[in-house]
Formats: C-alpha cells, structure tokens, sequence
C-alpha cells in the first residue's frame, strides 16, 4: 500500500510541523508514505469564493501528482472534502474519480483503513476537540448534534488511545469556529465573535489545549488566543497523536 | 449595506450579542429536545423531502386539482405573477367591500411583496396581529426572523414601544403585563375589522382547503369575525394529500419552536356562512426558482425557521442584516432568485458549516446551495472585481507547481495572495488575530533535507 | 390571464415526477397514548382532569364560575350550566364569553391536539374568543400520532376544522412563555369514563 501525503498550503508554508507529524504517525503505523513534491493546492479558496470555474489548472495539477497511489491522505477535513465533492477534470475523469474516492483525511484514514486499536502516544494534558464543519459534517468523522442518529466520534476513539490526555467536554459540542476560508475576512466582525465564542467554550470547560482536524480552523482560533495573551494553545491532533511527551 | 456592513453594526455591543446568540441557540435546544423525542425523526424528514419533491414534479396539476376543489367549496381562487400583482388583487378584494381597515396574521409572503406599504399609501390601515409583528410594525421595523419576528429585541425595548404606543406603565418590561396589554388592544381590532389576512402553511389539492398554524390564535380570531377572508401563498404550499399533513403538522412546529404542534392547526375549506373567502395564489420569481435545477429544491421550505435559529451567523448578526423579508439561510438560497444584484452577498454569508441543511425538516441542500449561488453570482458578474484579480493571480500560481515554489520562501507568496494573511495593519484578520508565525522552514523544505 | 402565464412557466420548468413516498413506519412510539396525552398537555401549558361522569364535570364547573360567568356550549347535556342557543347569533357576540364547553372528535397522544370541526363547535370562532376553554373526550378516543388522526378524519366534509393544543400562547417577548395570548387563556380537557 503506498499513501500519497497531501499537505494543505498554508500547512506547507505555516505549520510544517503539522505536516511532519502526520508524516511521522503515518510511517510509525507502517505506511508507506510518498510526498509528490509539485503539489500545491486543493482549489478550495477559490471555489468557496465562487471561482471554481478557475480550478482546472489546479485539479489537473492535483490528479498529475496523486493520480498513482492506493491512497491519498491529508491532514485537513475541509480539503480533503473539496477534493472529494469537487476533484473533476474534463480530461482526466476517470483518475479524478479515484482520487475522489481514495482521498481519506487523517484521522478516517487511520480508524477505516489502518483500523489501529492503540497507538504508542503520551499527551498528559486537558484537550477540548474542535470539529471542524467539513470534517464533522461533510465527511462524517462524528455524529453531527443535529442529527437524530448514535453518537461516535472517530478523533475521540484516537483521542482516547492517548496515555494522559483528558477529553473535555463542550457546552455546543460542534459550532463552527467562524474561519469559512474569505470569510475570515470577507465577514470580519461575525467570524471573530464566533470565534471567541469557541474559545470561551473551550476556557470555561478547562481546556489546556485545542485541537482538531483542521489547521485552517486552528490558524484562526490561534489568532484570536494569541491576541488575548491566552494560555491555551491550538494543535493540529496530527501532532497529539504523533506526541511522546 | 451588505450584510457584512450590517453584522458590523450589530457586533457593536456584544453583551447584546451573545443575548441574541443564546436565546435563539435556545430555541434550536428545544427543537432537538424535541426532534429526538421521536424515533422516527430522520425518517420523518426524509418522507417530507420526498413528498415534497413529487409536489414540485407536479406542481401545475397539483395547483389545478386546488384551484377546482377550492372553487367547489366556495373559495374565489386568484393568480398573481409577481408581487405588484398580489398587492392589487388584495386591494380591489378590500375596495370591493369599502374595507379601509384590516388585520393580518402573520403572511412572509405580504413581507415579500411589501403589502403593509402599498395598502398603506392607498390609505388602507393594516394590523398585524401577532404579538411579535405588532411589536415590530409599531416600531416602524421589519420582522428578524420567519417565526419570532421580534426575537432581536429585548423586553425592555417591547415595554418601551408599548408605553409610547399602547399607554402601558412607562418601565413596566413584564412579558405578561405586555402580552395582556396587546390582547386587549388587539382584541378590539378583531372585534372591529371587516377583512382578515392570513398566510397559508399547506394547501392541499386534494380537498382544496388551506391550513394555517398559529400559537396565539391571532389567524382564527381575524378570519372567523371578518366578513371577509383572503389568505395568500406562494404557489409551492401545495401539497398533495390531507394525509400529507400528519407528516408536516408533526415536523413543523417541532422544528421551529421545538413545540410537539402549535396550538392552532386551523384546517379552512369552506367560507363560513355568510363570508367570502378568497386564497391568492402567487409565483413571484418562484416558477424561475422551479426551472433552476440548482435551486428548485429551496421551495420545498415549509417556513419554520429552524436553520436561523441553529445558523451561526444569523445568531450573531440577527435578522436585519439579511436584508431581505425571508434572512438567514434558507433567506440567502431565495434572495438571489428575487433580485442577484441587490442580494449577491448573501450567499457568502455563511461560513457553509451545513447546520442548517441537517436541521431542516424537508432536507432541503442549503449549504450546497449556498456554495453553488456564490458560483452563479460570479459568473453572472456579481463579483468585487479586485477579488476576482486576486482569485486570477492566485489560480495561475497554484496551477503552476514551480511558480508556487519559487514565490514560496518561507509564507512569502502566501503573506501577499492570500486574501486572509496579507501582512499589513489594514487587513481585517490583523484587527483582532494575530498572523501565524512563519517557520524557519516549509514542510517541503524540512522533507527534502530529512527524505 | 396571469394563471395561464404562471401555470405555463410552472408546466415548463417543473422537474420529472417522483413517486409519493409510503407512509409506513411513522409510527414508533412506544407510550400509552392517554398517559402520553395528559403529560404532554401538562407541559404545554393544558390541564387534564380524567371523570367518571359528566356531574363531575359540572361540579368542577360550578366551584370555578361565578353564576355572573357567562358560560356557552353546544352540549345538550350541559344545558343546565350552560347556554346553548346561541349558534345563530353574529360571532362577535361571543365576545364576553368567559368559559365555552364543547366536545372533541378524539385527542392525539403525540401533541395533545384535539380535532374539532364546525358542526361541534356551534360558531367558528367559539373556542378562540372564550376566555376559557374545556373540552370534553372519552378517554378511549386517543390515537397515538398524527398519521392515525388523519386516517381517522379520512376524506370528512367539513367547513372548518382544527387541532386545539392548548391555551393560546406566546413567547414574542424575549422567548418567555406567556399563555393566553389572543385565544383562550385556559384549557381544561375531560377525559371521561
């Protein structure tokens, strides 16, 4: 089984240390790893911004760097679910279509393909897990709260494997964060207020450290407790997981 | 002002915000509270999707099954093509009988077709009749919400605009006190007016009778004292069976207030002795919506208010600041069809989180929907034309491997394309975000020295 | 001339048609649908009270109104307490209506719902204007949901119907729950035998 890593841009140029981490936990659970060195982006700024009629350039360029692995595995809800819903090619369909289909986030890569049942990771610490929307809702990686349907929660089974890490629990288990890509800035005022919402959730259930599948939600929650000279940090779970401290 | 003016305005005092926030977030607690209640919800949701989706395949059959019952019952049945077309008939109806004074229970489609304003410069007098639209025409302003029309304000306000127009105690805020006050006011209005207006929840072809649903009783006190009745609906209220409505009635009131029914499910078929009854059936850019594949699914929305109460952004920016009589989610799939230029921002007012498509009684897509009105808006040319630069430069670097590389040190060619990190003071993430900080080295970098 | 026009554009962009779904497996409560009625009318802000006769019922009556109440029903058994010749009268009379008494067709479990049509309630407008209302049902008239209550009213000719849950009330002023809001302010169901 040879896995394609793909890392989300702004991951390459802001948070290496998230896409080493994912690369790291990959190999440790004994997966061939691949990182096709001229990736670039999924498309997704552009088309959530309504130019997806703008993206053949960089779906073409995503199929030319993918097309060949079993899987392809990515550290981030919100692209890998682009890449999923909206990976076409007029082409290229038919490896676009695998891709559609082979493209697995993180953490759903590790519980349905790998299917591990522990994991050698130590994160003695409080955690409050941040769901991002397109994770949660668009790829299914927990029971969203709208739905009446059993509960789980894939980053929670992970979560728990972890020697010393306490799950906190949230009074709104899954509000958006309020990054949405342009709207981060498109929607200044609501996206901080929700943001800030978030991280009050977070403070007042006695997270030490927020963390989720999505850097893009983490980036934006990360701002906002930077601003408020917070102790809390924002991790990526790739980094939880892949921790021994 | 777009709705990112307007959420500005808004956010200015955030205690009011969270206020806001919470109290609706309440309302979606017991919507789920009582969604769960029932093991057959999801089930439930998905049969209203699909008898929906057969009404909108059959619609004009449907409307004409309708128009005929109806006329057998004794109903005058009118079509109106747009919103000035409504507002006629509705005023010839009131001319007809010399009626200068009206009620109205609460009709999203007379917000759309902005009736209050046209029968007012024609010198007709409406009341509405609901306690939360009487709170907000006697303050000049729109309703913020489909079903809790004054959730924007607080008690305080409501005491205020009842001291200076129903003569209350001046400081007296008690819900009680006020809600008694506006019965007896509104009762007197029942008692005196010739015409009642209502909206219309499901109208069923088969029997051609309407149903209309209130808490407050405000629709039946005004259409059963009028000598005359109109009720007015956009043409997609159709369904096709009475037993269609066990499906509905079950989902509607659960959804919007988290109630197991409302308290009135008033089923019209026939005048009552002695009274006209007339039903306006109006399309108003809804047979447009019908033959956009994209969209048409936006009309199977049955009014409940659901996805407001749960959206994100519609809690902390309120009503107003969707601009358009219907706001929030399902408000921001519909404005487009009614005007895109005058409403192009409103599908980027979402973060698409897709609460509010989840939560919806008739599984309506909404935040597909949304992502897919932002594609038609910039192809129609509704786009910030620097953003649409942007988006060219920002296409051409991420479709060509070695011009993102080499732009690439370190954030460099991220700190001046992307829209969210450009690194200056006067970039809206700066105001109240900190940037991240650029590493030592890319991911790209650190896997080239150590792979 | 505007039908033609909007059935015409309806006919044109209207998608194909999909079957209607079965209503089946609708139904999954598990509750005993007069227990289910009385707790849910308690929460909704109803009052339940189960008798054994209608005597009961007047005595009830009798140690809640004054004999200045003006009290209406279209009952011929509550005669005695209770006008009930006033039918033909102009709905606006009702106006001081303090207690009205009908009958129900059956309740629904699910929501408390009672299903009235014009033919028990004298005038259309009589449950609303009341200041109070009670409604009389046997207790073995419960269905369970909403889908058994419209098999129950099937293809009925009526003029006016409708499910009563309730008092009226409202919750426009910063969501608190007020009852009474332009209909009865009270509702008491019987539930007899």
């Amino acid at each position: 089984m040879k896995v394609g890593l793909f890392i989300p841009c702004y991951v390459d140029q802001f948070y290496p240390q998230v896409g080493i981490a994912s690369l790291q936990l990959l190999e440790k659970l004994g997966v061939e790893v691949g990182f096709p060195l001229n990736q670039t982006c999924c498309g997704q700024p552009m088309a959530n911004s309504g130019f997806e009629h703008l993206t053949g350039g960089c779906n073409e360029n995503f199929i030319d760097n993918f097309a060949g692995f079993d899987y392809i595995v990515c550290p981030s809800g919100s692209c890998t679910l682009h890449i999923k819903e909206h990976l076409h090619s007029e082409q290229y369909e038919t490896q676009a279509g695998q891709i559609r289909k082979k493209v697995y986030e993180l953490v759903e890569f590790i519980t349905d393909v790998l299917k591990i049942e522990s994991l050698p990771a130590r994160f003695p610490h409080k955690v409050g897990v941040h769901q991002s929307c397109h994770g949660q809702r668009g790829l299914k990686l927990s029971q969203m709260s709208e739905l009446n349907a059993p509960g789980f929660s894939k980053p929670g089974y992970l979560l728990n494997m972890v020697e010393g890490l306490e799950l906190i629990e949230l009074d709104r288990k899954d509000e958006c964060c309020g990054f949405g890509g342009t709207f981060c800035v498109a929607e200044e005022a609501i996206s901080v207020k929700m943001g800030k919402d978030r991280i009050t959730d977070h403070t007042k259930n006695g997270a030490e450290y927020i963390t989720g599948g999505d850097m893009s939600c983490l980036m934006h929650l990360e701002g906002i407790l930077k601003r408020q000279n917070s102790k809390i940090k924002a991790v990526h779970i790739a980094e939880i997981l892949n921790s021994t401290n | 002002m777009k709705h990112s003016e307007l959420s500005v305005t808004f956010n200015k005092d955030e205690d009011r915000v969270d206020w806001h926030d919470q109290t609706l977030w309440w309302v979606r607690q017991k919507r789920d509270k009582a969604a769960f209640q029932l093991p057959e919800w999801e089930l439930l949701r998905e049969t209203a999707s699909q008898i929906k989706h057969n009404v909108l395949g059959n619609l004009h059959d449907y409307l004409v099954q309708f128009e005929a019952n109806a006329l057998k019952n004794g109903i005058t049945v009118h079509w109106a093509a747009d919103a000035d077309e409504h507002n006629r008939i509705v005023h010839n109806i009131l001319s007809k009988h010399g009626v200068q004074k009206m009620v109205k229970s609460k009709s999203m489609l007379t917000e759309e077709c902005h009736l209050n304003d046209y029968l007012a410069e024609n010198g007709i007098e409406v009341i509405d009749t609901d306690l939360g639209e009487r709170i907000v025409q006697l303050r000049e302003e729109p309703p913020s919400h489909i079903v809790l029309p004054a959730i924007h304000l607080k008690k305080e306000d409501v005491g205020e605009t009842f001291h200076v127009h129903l003569g209350t105690e001046k400081g007296n805020k008690d819900p009680v006190y006020l809600t008694a006050a506006a019965r007896e006011h509104l009762r007197e209005k029942f008692l005196t007016r010739k015409a009642a207006l209502t909206g219309v929840n499901f109208a069923i072809a088969e029997t051609g009778e309407f149903v209309v649903c209130t808490n407050e009783g405000n629709a039946d006190m005004g259409a059963h004292l009028a000598d005359v009745h109109i009720a007015c609906m956009g043409f997609e209220k159709i369904i096709p069976k009475r037993e269609h409505l066990g499906v509905f009635l079950r989902l509607l009131a659960r959804s919007a207030t988290g109630q197991p029914i409302t308290t009135y499910s008033s089923h019209f078929k026939k005048p009552r002795e002695g009274q006209e009854m007339h039903i306006v059936i109006v399309d108003n850019g809804r047979s447009t919506q019908l033959g956009r594949e994209d969209f048409r699914n936006s009309l199977k929305c049955i009014r409940c208010g659901a996805c407001m109460n749960t959206c994100p952004v519609y809690r902390r920016s309120g009503g107003h600041s969707y601009h358009n009589a219907v706001a929030g989610p399902i408000g921001s799939i519909l404005a487009p069809n009614l005007d895109m230029s005058k409403n192009a921002d409103l599908p980027f007012a979402s973060t698409l989180c897709g609460s509010c498509t989840n939560v919806c009684p008739v599984k309506i897509d909404i935040h597909d929907q949304l992502y897919k009105w932002r594609q038609v808006l910039v192809k129609e040319g509704h786009a910030d034309p620097v953003k649409k630069l942007g988006m060219q430069a920002m296409t051409f670097t991420l479709s060509h491997p070695k011009v993102y590389q080499n732009g690439g040190k370190i954030g460099r060619w991220f700190m001046k394309n992307t829209p969210f990190l450009v690194n200056n003071s006067l970039n809206p993430w700066y105001k109240q975000r900190d940037m991240p900080e650029p590493p030592k080295e890319s991911f790209r970098e650190w896997y080239l020295k150590n792979r | 001339m505007s039908r033609e026009n909007i059935l015409a554009g309806i006919k044109k962009n209207q998608p194909e048609n999909r079957v209607l779904p079965v209503l089946t497996g609708l139904n999954q409560s598990t509750y005993n649908p007069l227990e289910q009625f009385k707790t849910v009318l308690q929460g909704i802000g109803g009052e339940a009270i189960e008798v054994g006769n209608y005597q009961e019922i007047k005595d009830i009556i009798a140690k809640n109104y004054q004999s200045s109440d003006r009290i209406i029903t279209t009952l011929p058994d509550f005669g005695d307490i209770a006008e009930n010749n006033w039918q033909t009268e102009d709905p606006h009379t009702l106006e001081n209506v303090e207690l009205c008494i009908i009958r129900a067709h059956f309740g629904v479990a699910e929501n408390s719902a009672l299903w009235v049509t014009e033919d028990i309630l004298g005038l259309r407008v009589a449950p609303f204007i009341c200041q109070n209302l009670a409604v009389i049902i046997p207790k073995n008239e419960i269905e369970p949901t909403m889908h058994e209550a419209y098999k129950r009213i099937a293809m009925a000719e009526y003029g006016f119907g409708t499910f009563i849950a309730g008092p009226s009330k409202t919750a426009d002023i910063e969501q608190s729950l007020v009852l009474g809001a332009h209909g009865s302010k009270s509702m008491v169901v019987f539930l007899v035998g």
